[in-house]
């Protein structure tokens, strides 16, 4: 192995890159435009969510339940009539039908503990699980306070303190916006890498590469390091100007030691990068290959929805994916402010992970040298 | 063969015909009249306009300035065009680019057949004569990737006459092709000529003695004709005795000035017979295929060897396995009397490869390229600014040191990959057709420096070519045919040997004796296609079934013979079915949580066992102090901390109000909202159950469709759009993006298919793969994820038919702003993704979007086919109920089509 072959290997990845506008653009748009869009776009766990209420007891309790549902969370209710509640759930209108039943508020007052019935749109997973939470609560919450007016009303006496840490208000687009910053950083050097080795394949310059005194072992360092170098330079800048900056998320930990965790998570998916271009015939094989792995590896790391609900099956499955550790990876300084003596294991995981990678790759790679030459 | 063509008029007319591509003008106000029925030829060299004339001829590009007519009417009007496409065929310059390469020799004739709408019984009867004709009869099953280069051609040629033109053009159709497939097409043109007597043909060649046959010729250089008349009119206007010399003469005098022959000085009798390459008995195979079988060379120190052969005849591998690109299965090879090993680099330093097609990198200017394999090459830091000006100068490269290769004219991109491989001063060149499509002025050059190299520095030469006249000035040359060496000596012995007049004829005599009884394409029959113009094609409308269907056929044929694409597809969605499915789950459960305990009492206690009781929460060791708590927390450990203070149970006893304090990571807030709901609810539910404070009224929580509240059951309705979506149309854009960059577009161009015929065939086997799909989705939904169909399947498989006709359709207008496969990648996925899962009610209903999501998620078809899924699936709702989803995927879909035809050009810009 000669460091001044990698090196200069490295040196002509950048030259090349820095010629291709289009690649260039790409890479912006995923650490600038694509950041701000999905961190902004998605909205927070209950917006303007569809609501309809049978109102029939029409008195002023019932009132002020129909009020009490109002923008950002709900848009305001359609009041409509029972036989209508199936008829308009089916066609998807509304997420929530709340059925207030006659005399309730005379039934209320008088005691009798009356039922309020709330129907909920179960296919629509989110809003059913967080919004019927919201709903109930808002409808205690009304009927307590008309309480409070009418006789005298003892509240619970054992209060729950409840607090979010890291993130108080719970705002989704912090989160959104980390995770794709850490998706993109995966999706790109991927790309990058697979990319510039399939072109040059297509283009034959491999060959000449290969008839000179260079080995295969230092093109692909060249391209792993050139590659990560440019995803990383562009993932600092993306946190610093579009993350802390433009969408203003707080970030508590350490970017230096997020960075570092990103180089060597960098590492491995060049790796990984390398070795889907060694095992694609083509680019159209490459890119179904990509979609086939660029999604398990976004959906199944943490990053979308909880790994504690995950098969069993998957969660182990799932440790042998980079993605995985530098999810927890970068959750944990982020947002939780550890540090590296917290970090340390998955450092050493992703560490691990890579070098197998690389070592599968470089294998790979050697083989499919003497083959297509 | 002078049949004083003026007389049946012009074929074409060309005035004042001008082609720009960017910056580069390509013709400059070209002025020119195409005698008809005879065979016309635009020589000159590469990239000087001949394609770019013969394109605008053929209706395939579309003219920028000026006026083309051609068989009597206008090109830049769209009807003569298609009145005129079914008189004219075109092939396009490249072997074979405008075959399909996985379908056989009588599909692809068939494919074209078709679409000139001839019946069955015609179809085969024409596949017959034709083959017969061009020989390729015994080989009708092969598929055109595996012909050979001159058989390729041919094919091409059926393809091409199956129409009975009136005007063949063909634009360098025996370039790269061995001199006796050159022959024999040359002799098969003859012979369809005969046969049909008022056909023209217009012909780009840059190989001068083909030309030196043809009626009347046009002499190109740099987007202007530099003469036009007979072969003999030619000579007699400059003054020579060759075509090649003619045209030297022809170019304006600051190019055509100081050239002189190249002279080839002999070599020093006095060398001391080192020996640079020595083969025995190296072979190469691929599975079954021999591609080079036991060769034997022996090239000594300083000469220049040539290496001769027909395309495919195994000499780029027997090169390339002397460089130690390629392990040979068998045999060995020494180079400088060392056994050749791949890893030592001490030989790889002295040998200087050049591949056939250029291949250093374009991104980089010409100095970067010298500087890059300089230092590869591990010269020493402090020589390489000299050497570089010292190859720069040699190779007259000093002026364009800092431009990009691509700009750079073909033979200065040659000169310069012979730069680079002499960079680190070689003792051995391996040059693979290093001056193919190069011009004559240019390639004498390049044979003086390396004439230089050899004679001056004692540099072996081991080059392939082509070219007769290069061929006669290596020292000696080798034949090869199907991976065998035919016959090694020098040029001299070779002709004496076959008593030819010409090395040519000698090469042909050995060829055809190789070649042998009747194995070969190069078996002629003897008769030429009995071209009977019997049963016209019918004239058919704008639409015309047949002829989508002739594309649909033959994309399913492509898509049957490559199975890894189709498998993708197919596995590739079972296996993301899988993965969102169990991947989307919002039901957040195992949640861990630990309790830091002050009271340590029975009801403290029972508060803690209420949360670990439940499914959602499992319990962690108890926490110990505040400290503990943030560390634990911070670590990701605990997702759920409780804290209980001191005398809970005795202040609950007393009525006093008491706080339990709760801390959840926030850091994940979809999760973080969810445990929140939990805690709530139990907490609500604990303080019921313990009779402290019950609740004033009941609400009722019925879930409706889906009681349990089961992932699942809400995802796969929603992930069977998406896949839908997702996978067809990435595979509709390659298609056609496909096309565009494999050259066989030019189809589109130059028959009579129409936009939309061509793009709802193409169209066709992929919203059938798409079905297919759907009812393997369908399948593993309700029998491995056991998510019931209640509704309708009727409604639901005709929405889905309709809604995978818009996916693809929706592919169709991505294809039509691509032009690479890469960029289609992105594209696409970029284009669906997005939509799909963030604006199509996937997740968050539409109606909860803002702004632009907003108006796409209306819009989007997959909104509509996924509240059909939804409500098939789990609402049991039918056709009446869905009305309202079908409507706006039935605008959708001709909307779209219209759209990419709108959009999709029928001539090349």
């Amino acid at each position: 192995m000669h460091a001044a072959n990698i090196l200069n290997l490295g040196l002509k990845e950048l030259r090349g890159l820095a010629r291709d506008p289009g690649m260039l653009a790409l890479i912006v748009f995923a650490f600038t435009i694509s950041i701000y869009t999905a961190s902004t776009a998605m909205p927070e766990q209950l917006n303007k969510t569809p609501i309809a209420i049978v109102d029939e007891d029409r008195s002023p309790l019932s009132t002020r339940i129909v009020d009490a549902f109002f923008p950002p969370f709900f848009l305001p209710p359609t009041l409509i009539e029972q036989p209508d509640v199936d008829r308009r759930m089916d066609a998807g209108l509304d997420i929530f039908a709340l059925d207030v039943p006659p005399d309730f508020q005379r039934d209320l007052l008088a005691g009798r503990r009356p039922t309020i019935q709330l129907n909920v749109d179960a296919t629509r997973m989110n809003q059913a699980f967080v919004g019927s939470g919201y709903v109930q609560s808002i409808v205690a919450g009304e009927i307590e306070s008309f309480l409070r007016h009418y006789r005298a009303y003892t509240p619970a006496p054992v209060e729950l303190a409840l607090r979010s840490r890291f993130n108080p208000t719970l705002t989704i687009s912090w989160f959104s916006a980390v995770i794709e910053v850490v998706n993109n950083i995966t999706m790109l050097s991927i790309i990058l890498t697979g990319a510039a080795l399939i072109r040059e394949r297509e283009h034959g310059t491999i060959e000449h590469l290969l008839v000179m005194p260079v080995t295969p072992l230092e093109i692909m360092a060249g391209k792993i390091w050139s590659m990560a170098l440019v995803v990383l330079a562009a993932c600092t800048l993306s946190l610093l100007f579009v993350v802390k900056g433009l969408l203003a998320v707080p970030i508590e930990g350490s970017v230096a030691l997020f960075l570092a965790g990103a180089a060597v998570h960098l590492f491995a998916t060049t790796s990984m990068g390398i070795f889907l271009a060694t095992v694609a015939r083509s680019m159209p094989q490459f890119g179904l290959l990509l979609i086939l792995v660029l999604i398990p590896l976004e959906m199944l790391s943490g990053g979308t929805t909880p790994r504690e609900s995950m098969p069993l099956v998957i969660q182990y499955l799932m440790l042998a994916a980079p993605t995985t550790h530098f999810i927890m990876l970068a959750q944990a300084i982020l947002f939780r402010g550890a540090g590296f003596e917290t970090v340390w294991p998955h450092f050493v995981a992703i560490a691990v992970i890579g070098a197998l990678l690389f070592g599968l790759a470089l294998a790979r790679f050697r083989k499919s040298v003497g083959e297509t030459a | 063969m002078m049949e004083a063509p003026q007389q049946a008029g012009f074929v074409a007319r060309l005035h004042g015909v001008g082609l720009r591509y960017g910056p580069v003008t390509a013709l400059d106000s070209i002025d020119l009249d195409l005698p008809a029925g005879g065979i016309v030829g635009l020589i000159g060299p590469d990239g000087v306009g001949k394609s770019s004339l013969l394109s605008l001829v053929a209706g395939a590009r579309r003219l920028q300035t000026g006026r083309v007519e051609v068989l009597g009417g206008d090109m830049a009007r769209g009807r003569h065009r298609r009145r005129v496409c079914t008189r004219i065929a075109y092939m396009p310059q490249g072997l074979g680019r405008n075959l399909y390469a996985t379908l056989t020799v009588a599909e692809n004739i068939d494919f074209f057949a078709r679409l000139f709408g001839h019946a069955r019984a015609e179809r085969e009867r024409r596949i017959a004569e034709l083959t017969e004709a061009t020989g390729l009869a015994p080989f009708v099953d092969r598929p055109a990737g595996k012909l050979s280069g001159g058989m390729k051609q041919k094919l091409g040629l059926c393809c091409a006459l199956v129409h009975d033109p009136d005007l063949l053009i063909l634009d360098e159709p025996t370039t790269g092709i061995d001199p006796l497939s050159r022959r024999q097409f040359w002799d098969l043109i003859g012979r369809i000529r005969a046969a049909r007597p008022g056909m023209s043909v217009v012909v780009a060649t840059s190989y001068m003695e083909e030309a030196a046959a043809f009626d009347w010729l046009v002499a190109m250089d740099a987007g202007h004709v530099l003469a036009t008349g007979s072969p003999s009119e030619l000579l007699t206007q400059t003054g020579t005795h060759s075509l090649e010399a003619a045209f030297i003469a022809l170019l304006p005098s600051q190019r055509g000035h100081g050239y002189r022959p190249v002279e080839i000085p002999p070599r020093d009798p006095e060398r001391d017979g080192e020996v640079a390459i020595e083969a025995q008995g190296l072979t190469m195979r691929f599975g079954d295929f021999v591609a080079v079988d036991h060769v034997d060379l022996r090239i000594d120190r300083g000469e220049i060897f040539g290496f001769l052969g027909s395309n495919g005849c195994g000499k780029t591998t027997t090169m390339k396995m002397l460089t130690g690109l390629l392990p040979p299965s068998d045999g060995q090879a020494r180079l400088f009397d060392q056994p050749l090993d791949a890893q030592d680099f001490e030989t790889r330093r002295r040998v200087g490869y050049m591949s056939q097609s250029f291949s250093l990198y374009g991104e980089l200017t010409v100095r970067q390229n010298l500087e890059l394999h300089a230092r590869l090459f591990r010269l020493p830091e402090a020589s390489i600014a000299g050497r570089v000006e010292e190859v720069a100068r040699s190779f007259e490269l000093t002026d364009v040191l800092d431009s990009l290769p691509p700009t750079l004219p073909l033979g200065r991109r040659q000169r310069l990959s012979l730069a680079v491989a002499m960079i680190h001063k070689p003792s051995l060149l391996i040059l693979d057709e290093p001056t193919s499509g190069v011009d004559p002025i240019a390639r004498d050059e390049f044979w003086r420096i390396m004439i230089d190299l050899a004679r001056r520095e004692q540099v072996t030469i081991f080059i392939s070519t082509h070219l007769m006249n290069e061929a006669e000035r290596c020292d000696r040359i080798s034949l090869m045919h199907a991976g065998r060496i035919l016959v090694t000596d020098t040029p001299a012995a070779l002709v004496a040997r076959r008593s030819a007049g010409t090395l040519e004829e000698a090469f042909v005599a050995w060829l055809q004796e190789a070649s042998g009884a009747g194995t070969d394409p190069g078996r002629e029959a003897a008769a030429a296609p009995a071209v009977r113009n019997a049963a016209p094609p019918r004239r058919r409308g704008l639409f015309d079934v047949r002829r989508m269907l002739a594309y649909s056929l033959r994309e399913t044929i492509e898509l049957a013979r490559d199975p890894i694409r189709a498998t993708l597809a197919l596995l590739g969605s079972v296996l993301l079915m899988f993965v969102i499915g169990y991947g989307i789950n919002m039901d957040v459960e195992d949640l861990t949580f630990a309790i830091l305990d002050r009271d340590e009492t029975t009801t403290s206690r029972d508060y803690a066992l209420n949360l670990a009781g439940s499914r959602y929460f499992v319990e962690r060791p108890p926490i110990l102090s505040h400290a503990e708590l943030d560390r634990r927390m911070r670590t990701g450990e605990l997702s759920l901390a409780i804290e209980i203070p001191a005398n809970f149970a005795r202040d609950i006893a007393r009525g006093r109000t008491v706080e339990i304090g709760a801390w959840l990571d926030g850091a994940m807030p979809m999760r973080a909202e969810t445990a929140r709901g939990y805690v709530l609810g139990m907490h609500a539910a604990w303080l019921a159950a313990t009779a402290v404070a019950p609740a004033p009224a009941g609400i009722e929580v019925r879930f409706r469709y889906n009681p349990d509240v089961k992932s699942l059951v809400a995802m796969v309705p929603a992930v069977i759009p998406m896949l839908l979506l997702l996978i067809p149309s990435m595979l509709t854009t390659l298609s056609i993006v496909r096309e565009k960059e494999l050259g066989s577009l030019v189809n589109l161009y130059v028959t009579p298919v129409s936009r939309l015929e061509f793009l709802i065939g193409k169209q066709l086997p992929y919203v059938a793969l798409g079905m297919v799909n759907f009812l393997l989705l369908t399948l593993l939904a309700v029998t491995v994820f056991g998510v019931p169909l209640k509704g309708s399947f009727a409604a639901l498989a005709a929405g889905a038919f309709i809604y995978v006709v818009a996916a693809t359709s929706i592919g169709l207008v991505f294809s039509s702003f691509m032009r690479s496969q890469s960029a289609a990648i992105f594209g696409t996925t970029i284009g669906t993704l997005l939509p799909a899962m963030e604006f199509s009610g996937m997740i968050d209903p539409v109606s909860s979007l803002q702004g632009i999501g907003a108006a796409i998620g209306q819009a989007y078809p997959m909104t509509h086919f996924l509240t059909i899924s939804r409500g098939a699936f789990s609402k049991a709702l039918g056709f009446a109920d869905l009305q309202a989803s079908f409507a706006p995927l039935l605008i959708a879909v001709p909307v779209l089509i219209g759209l990419s035809a709108l959009l999709l050009r029928k001539q090349e810009t």
